[in-house]
């Protein structure tokens, strides 16, 4: 009956689950991957990762960072070695969130969070500056009036993020592991980019990232 | 067929009252129905769609439809500054009227098997439960299913702007072409009733499931009445009329606050006025088993039942077919469903003029289908002659 059959398939559909789920309420646990909002990752004596070399507002296609370095005071150095980013402000009207940023860092400076929920309702709200973007002293971001966090949603914030393999090798050899951190959320360094090791680890990060509400589905 | 028992003995203040209360009752059910319908088509599509839909307000999103009024109602008015300011006010009323009127003649209960003629006794005077039983009924429904047209039409036209005109124009085609299906297969249960009144068709279905005009008419009717009646609604997947992806939104385009909601409401109205037209065609009306006291109640459960099935048969339809191209919709309202419904008349005309004047079975089919033969002949032979002439001015070309 080749006419009849999409009543039978949509009538089945009354009785299957819902791939909807109720947003605001409940929410999906993320992937370990998301792309959030950035944060500035410290180093566990506190100096600022960020050299101020530029290379992500090279690279940012929407143009959003504006970095300026700057040499370190001989006395109060930000960050170990010459210079340091001296202004660093990302504009979240402009922001596509593609990580690109990231992939340029030669520092592992910048880092993007679990945080997506955040609204303004002025526009100088909306671009961050090294105050808002840098971890404060535990290596936590640092929460805005006008974010909505929720359990979990600020871990996981340091740790190479990159989609490519290094030196193309999709094995990061020697278990290349990121540089050290300020001890907050801090994730586990990924061993290989191969398909079967990616899904290893996100049916483990489902654990390490407890999402509100991830057990109410219908 | 006298017509309803109300007014035989003179009409005093009672009857009037009793008129009132049945106005009344017809018509705060309708708007609750449309606004259940409303809610009830977003929600099951959603199902059929995998979603969870309106949900947010009242419990299980019930109250959604009544949320959306009171937006309409509070959202500006605009009217385009080259619309034509009278008629681009008229059409919504036009359409809403008309649906509300359409219902009038609906029987919506009353029990009409075992001997009893569908009255009920309200303050100790028999009546129908419908608003009005004129002798007319069916052609009332029919003309004002045809009037609802111009509500469309009007707006299109008045708003000023190509893509409602646009829309306009695919709803009076659309609805010339289906309306003349509707209209015969209407005709046939009209035949087999051998009356006009509503109350009447009904009437003639009392008696158990063969004897509705489902079955007593072959279910064709039935099929092109279906199907006639969903282009009538502009229903997918015959929605052409505000075929959003080509038409922005059809000849509501330019329509806004409680003006559109009005043609919304039209909308789903004329769905649920079409589904009880329906049922009282085809399905017996309240016609349904009486189980234990009340004789009053059930036959109003049965036909609320009935009517629900069609909703969620609309809304099935709607969540399963892609809507038709224009020449599909032309090809199967005029080459399919007309001549279709045409044969299929004068066969039941036939059969009734046979039982009713006892012809003899073998002249009587025998002749019609000598008759049918010749004028297969003639229509094949005009046929190939068109297509001759036309391969003739394809060679000059």
């Amino acid at each position: 009956m080749g006419y009849l059959d999409g009543f039978k398939v949509t009538f089945l559909k009354l009785f299957e689950e819902r791939v909807t789920t109720e947003y605001p309420k409940e929410k999906r646990p993320k992937p370990a991957r998301f792309h959030g909002r950035h944060v500035l990752n410290r180093y566990e004596d506190g100096m600022e990762k960020c050299i101020g070399c530029e290379l992500c507002a090279g690279v940012c296609p929407a143009k959003c960072i504006y970095v300026r370095g700057a040499d370190n005071p001989e006395t109060a150095p930000v960050s170990p070695g010459e210079r340091y980013g001296y202004v660093y402000e990302i504009n979240y009207l402009r922001c596509i969130h593609c990580d690109l940023c990231v992939e340029a860092c030669p520092t592992e400076a910048i880092t993007e969070s679990n945080l997506f929920e955040f609204s303004f309702t002025n526009r100088s709200d909306a671009i961050y500056t090294k105050d808002e973007l840098v971890v404060d002293d535990e290596g936590r971001p640092r929460r805005q009036p006008w974010e909505l966090w929720h359990d979990g949603d600020d871990l996981g914030t340091s740790g190479w993020m990159r989609a490519t393999a290094s030196s193309g090798n999709p094995d990061y050899q020697n278990r290349i592991s990121w540089s050290s951190e300020l001890g907050y959320g801090v994730r586990d360094p990924e061993i290989g980019q191969y398909i079967s090791d990616v899904r290893d680890e996100a049916d483990s990060s489902e654990d390490q990232y407890p999402s509100a509400d991830s057990g109410n589905h219908h | 067929m006298t017509g309803d028992p109300l007014y035989l003995d003179g009409v005093d203040l009672t009857d009037v009252g009793i008129m009132a209360l049945k106005v009344v009752v017809a018509f705060t059910f309708l708007l609750v129905a449309t606004m259940f319908m409303v809610w009830f088509e977003r929600k099951l599509i959603s199902d059929m769609q995998n979603r969870i839909g309106p949900n947010v307000a009242g419990p299980w999103g019930l109250l959604q439809t009544f949320a959306d009024g009171v937006k309409f109602f509070f959202k500006e008015d605009l009217r385009p500054e080259n619309a034509d300011p009278l008629v681009f006010r008229l059409a919504p009323y036009i359409s809403a009227v008309t649906a509300f009127l359409a219902f009038a003649v609906v029987p919506i209960g009353g029990s009409f098997g075992d001997g009893s003629s569908g009255t009920v006794t309200i303050f100790g005077r028999e009546t129908y439960l419908q608003v009005a039983d004129p002798p007319i009924g069916i052609l009332f429904l029919l003309a004002m299913s045809s009037i609802a047209v111009y509500g469309v039409m009007l707006a299109g036209w008045a708003s000023g702007s190509k893509y409602p005109l646009i829309g306009s124009v695919r709803a009076s085609a659309q609805a010339i072409s289906y309306e003349a299906a509707l209209g015969m297969a209407t005709v046939v249960v009209v035949v087999l009733a051998g009356t006009l009144s509503t109350h009447g068709i009904v009437a003639a279905q009392s008696g158990g499931i063969t004897r509705w005009f489902l079955v007593s008419s072959g279910i064709v009717p039935f099929i092109v009445f279906f199907i006639a009646a969903t282009a009538e609604l502009n229903r997918p997947p015959f929605d052409l009329v505000e075929a959003e992806q080509e038409l922005v939104g059809g000849f509501h385009t330019e329509y806004s606050s409680i003006r559109f909601a009005l043609f919304f409401l039209a909308e789903f109205m004329n769905v649920i006025t079409m589904s009880a037209i329906m049922v009282t065609l085809f399905f017996g009306g309240p016609a349904g088993p009486i189980f234990f006291g009340m004789t009053w109640f059930w036959p109003t459960i049965w036909f609320l039942l009935k009517v629900l099935a069609f909703l969620f048969v609309f809304v099935w339809l709607r969540a399963t077919l892609p809507r038709l191209r224009y020449d599909q919709l032309m090809h199967l309202g005029w080459k399919l469903l007309i001549p279709l419904i045409l044969f299929w008349l004068m066969f039941i005309s036939l059969k009734e003029l046979r039982a009713t004047y006892d012809w003899n079975w073998v002249v009587t089919y025998g002749a019609a289908v000598i008759a049918l033969t010749i004028g297969a002949s003639l229509l094949v032979a005009a046929l190939r002659a068109g297509d001759r002439a036309y391969q003739e001015e394809l060679e000059e070309v």
